[in-house]
């Protein structure tokens, strides 16, 4: 996969290119809605979804605010279950842990399990530098690695793409990558499915080293959990002889029964299901059965900085079940490419700038504005992250980072309402006010309102004149109400 | 890489510093369930995922597990309660693409969970090596009616996170065209749970 | 008891008749309102657009302006939600302890119009008349920071001679958004529009919200399109009785007219 996210566009440039693309906004449409419409129904299936909410949010909670105590504990497990523990600042030490270990073992090529910190890491860029083909085999990441695309959404990457789409990437680039597409492939999704199981099979069935993320790892038992829905995970994980594991330091749980919780609200809160079709945990090397040789990197990249955070702190809690981006209207118009990273929708708009830090980028600076604030992406987060909240902490953050460069127009304008309304005197009489308010839009840009909008009229008067004239009503005067 | 480690651990009791234990996780009840009641819902939810599901005496299972198998070669475990005949019983040794020629493996399971509809293999005796029961495309799997309990906490409670455990809701499915589910990718096709009374 | 109207800063220099609406609403219940005049603007578009320290002036203005009032009421969801749930953010960011108090003190007493009427009033019937037919828009921080529920419905199911048609996706943010509307106004009006073309559907005459922000933005979307809808603030709809309604519609024939020319 060449494509990068790398020089995208700030958030609203990119987003108008997405806006004019009907074909996009119609996938999106589509597609959010029949999700939202499914996580809707086995949500309302349960009747203690509140107390469950506040329960999975408070497992995440507690072993973040003890996380290192957590990751002592679990790297102990590891080792005696018959693990490798590795240690990863960024994204180059993990992919050169991941990178040497395929070597070791004289592997061109590795399978992939779906999973969002080695696309995070670059992964699959860095391993190919290496001589080494890493091949997706989830059937979204197929899908888009082939069509040499970029994931635009958590749990279903390709979402911005139709069955037609699909149908074209499988037809023009299946042959190059291994077994090509039947000729007389359809776009029914069943059809296309079946083509994906037998480009894959061959994949699996020689893959000497398999590599995977987590959604959770268990800190008192030395247990890793991935879920999933195809069974390409559990083919990852069973069949090479090696099993490479990156794991942000962000996923550990306490104890075991701390995923209860967790695996009922994930698959309701993601593809709106009772249960995901496939669960797997291992507890490092199981003799005679699945992988001999198990490593697990564990990965920074960033989460120490978000973890210093203490309003965003609770990002780190997500469980990329992607609910948030099935209902925000922004994602929906959008798509997730707009947001330039492979963490796009609410989630995204904080935990990148988050891990990345503001003030130096401004497609990061621009992520925490993505957003109207309507916030019906903190009520259904499962892990209850009040992702408004950390928005609206985030612009503090941004405005705070450029506060002793050149100041925006935008600024001058604040700094200007600020004055005003400190006093009320100071904008005593209508004029004043709207004068203030029109200047105020001059400055962040009266044309991006008026360009298809209305603006309503001006009243004759202000409130505070017609109180004062009136004594609030109470005086009858001509022409008055 | 123990730079690393020591540096990522002094970030994070950096970044920590001076924040409070977050208060403990209270515990939620799954749903509550009589074990008819169970073993009834598990086969109704069960069969939502578009799997076959059928119950049967302990009489009778040997007859419907040959019914249940499709044509082709059959694999077993070591230590299934029911006798498959001209199976192939399991000695560690077939590889993937061995596996790949066979059409249906049999297996046990160590717990059923009614209100998702799950079974979970434990990979114990009956159960076998968790590759015997991915690759073949047929899965035609064995729940005694005493494993089913009624919520996903009692599972969690139940199992032993020690063992590989394998989670199953279904044939092998995927959303990832248009959000619509479509049973059938990389996992088992066809996955047909038989309960047993008893 | 001692109530207050927080007018709103987009009210009192946009829509007075909003503000004129609750007086004489609540007039009729029996409640006469001040109007404290130290009121300026709740901070909120500060806040929301990363100003914190800009706001903390609005925030100290807000607190002495209503210091003393048993109850706070404003026709503004946005304006109540800023007040109650980011005024302690800001007084925090201040460093000024007196005035982290003040807030926490004042903040549990402000209340959208509708919560006011319905819980501490305990009204739903206004006795208002208003014979149109009209399609309700929950707003977001009225439906999710403040979580007003029904209440909106109920009092407006009680309006005689009005018509409440359903509005699809209602719970769907109109794109409005603060300086989201024009730091990302591309987004914000595609937002718009599909918001307006679910009004246009219900066929009804006028959409009611209760905060005139969103209106403004939703009613210039319906007048670009030359639509005929035309957006109505929930207090002028509770305001309005059988008196009122031919007079009012006269003088706002004249206060359009006279706006226009300005």
């Amino acid at each position: 996969m060449s494509a990068t996210f790398v020089g995208m566009p700030a958030f609203p440039e990119a987003a108008r290119e997405a806006l004019a693309d009907s074909q996009l906004r119609y996938n999106l449409a589509h597609a959010t809605g029949t999700i939202r419409d499914k996580r809707a129904k086995v949500v309302a299936e349960v009747d203690d979804w509140e107390d469950l909410r506040v329960a999975g949010a408070a497992v995440k909670e507690t072993a973040l605010r003890d996380l290192e105590r957590h990751l002592v504990r679990l790297e102990e497990t590891l080792t005696a279950n018959g693990a490798t523990v590795h240690w990863a600042r960024d994204a180059a030490e993990a992919n050169a842990i991941v990178a040497a270990i395929a070597k070791d073992h004289a592997a061109e090529e590795v399978v992939k399990v779906k999973s969002m910190v080695t696309q995070e890491i670059g992964l699959n860029e860095a391993l190919a530098e290496e001589g080494i083909a890493a091949w997706e085999t989830d059937l979204a990441e197929l899908i888009v690695q082939l069509g040499d695309d970029l994931p635009s959404h958590i749990l279903v990457p390709a979402i911005h793409r139709n069955r037609a789409e699909i149908r074209e990437i499988f037809m023009s680039k299946m042959a190059a990558a291994g077994r090509p597409a039947p000729d007389d492939l359809s776009d029914e999704p069943a059809v296309l499915a079946a083509a994906a199981r037998e480009h894959l099979r061959e994949k699996f069935l020689r893959a000497k080293v398999g590599v995977s993320g987590a959604n959770f790892a268990v800190a008192e038992s030395g247990t890793l959990v991935v879920v999933e829905s195809e069974g390409n995970g559990r083919m990852c994980l069973t069949l090479p002889e090696v099993l490479v594991s990156v794991v942000g330091i962000e996923k550990v749980v306490s104890r075991w029964e701390e995923l209860d919780p967790l695996l009922r609200l994930l698959p309701r809160s993601s593809t709106g299901e009772r249960m995901n079709p496939y669960t797997s945990t291992w507890s490092g090397v199981t003799p005679g059965d699945g992988p001999q040789e198990v490593h697990v990197v564990l990965l920074d990249n960033g989460r120490t900085r978000a973890l210093a955070d203490e309003v965003g702190r609770q990002a780190l809690r997500c469980i990329r079940c992607s609910a948030c981006l099935n209902v925000c209207p922004v994602y929906e118009r959008t798509g997730g490419h707009a947001y330039g990273s492979v963490y796009p929708g609410p989630i995204g708009a904080i935990l990148n700038p988050l891990l990345k830090g503001v003030g130096h980028d401004d497609q990061v600076d621009s992520l925490p504005y993505a957003s109207s604030l309507c916030g019906a992406c903190f009520e259904v987060c499962p892990v209850r992250i009040d992702i408004p909240a950390v928005l609206v902490d985030q612009r503090a953050q941004v405005v705070d980072a450029h506060r002793n460069g050149v100041p925006k127009p935008e600024a001058a304008a604040m700094k200007g309402a600020a004055y005003v309304f400190g006093r009320s005197s100071r904008l005593a009489g209508l004029e004043r006010l709207t004068g203030i308010g029109l200047g105020l839009a001059r400055r962040v840009g009266i044309a991006a309102w008026t360009g298809a909008r209305d603006l309503p009229d001006t009243p004759k008067e202000s409130f505070r004149a017609w109180w004062r004239r009136t004594d609030g009503g109470r005086r009858k005067e001509h022409g008055d109400d | 890489m123990t730079e690393a480690r020591s540096e990522i651990l002094a970030g994070v009791r950096a970044a920590l510093a001076g924040v409070d234990p977050a208060p403990a996780a209270p515990t939620v009840p799954g749903v509550s369930l009589t074990p008819a009641d169970a073993v009834a819902k598990f086969a109704e939810r069960v069969a939502d995922y578009r799997a076959v599901v059928e119950r049967c005496g302990a009489a009778e299972l040997a007859d419907r597990v040959a019914a249940a198998l499709p044509e082709g070669s059959v694999i077993v475990p070591e230590g299934l309660s029911v006798q498959v005949p001209d199976a192939v019983v399991d000695d560690g040794t077939l590889t993937a693409t061995d596996l790949d020629r066979i059409a249906a493996v049999v297996t046990e399971a160590r717990v059923g969970i009614a209100e998702t509809g799950t079974i979970v293999l434990d990979h114990g005796p009956g159960q076998g090596r968790r590759i015997i029961s991915l690759v073949p495309d047929t899965h035609v799997c064995i729940v005694h009616e005493h494993q089913v309990v009624a919520d996903v906490p009692d599972a969690v409670a139940d199992l032993d996170p020690a063992r590989p455990l394998t989670w199953i809701s279904g044939p092998s499915a995927t959303s990832d065209i248009e959000l619509d589910r479509v049973e059938g990718v990389h996992g088992p096709r066809n996955l047909h749970v038989i309960v047993v009374a008893g | 008891m001692r109530v207050a109207l927080m007018v709103t800063c987009i009210n009192e220099a946009l829509y007075p008749r909003t503000g004129q609406a609750v007086v004489r609403l609540l007039r009729r219940l029996g409640v006469e309102v001040d109007f404290p005049q130290a009121q300026t603007c709740c901070g909120q578009p500060m806040v929301n657009t990363g100003y914190l320290d800009e706001a903390v002036p609005a925030v100290r203005t807000f607190v002495e302006a209503f210091a003393g009032y048993d109850a706070v009421v404003s026709p503004s969801g946005s304006c109540t939600g800023s007040a109650r749930h980011q005024h302690s953010i800001v007084a925090r960011r201040s460093g000024d302890a007196d005035l982290e108090a003040a807030v926490a003190d004042l903040a549990p007493k402000v209340y959208e119009l509708s919560e006011f009427l319905v819980d501490v009033l305990g009204v739903t019937d206004v006795g208002a008349y208003y014979p149109h037919r009209v399609t309700y828009h929950p707003t977001c921080h009225s439906l999710r920071m403040l979580g007003v529920g029904d209440r909106p419905r109920r009092l407006l199911e009680s309006v005689r001679g009005l018509t409440l048609v359903d509005l699809p996706g209602a719970d769907q943010c109109c794109g409005f958004g603060g300086t989201f509307a024009v730091k990302n106004a591309d987004t914000s009006i595609a937002m718009g529009a599909d918001k307006a073309r679910h009004i246009k559907e219900t066929g009804a005459e006028m959409v009611v919200a209760g905060d005139n922000s969103c209106l403004t933005h939703i009613g210039g979307v319906l007048s670009r399109q030359r639509s005929g809808v035309r957006p109505v603030h929930l207090a002028e709809i509770l305001a309005s009785t059988e008196a009122t309604v031919d007079e009012a519609a006269e003088v706002d024939a004249g206060a359009d007219a006279e706006g226009a020319a300005r």
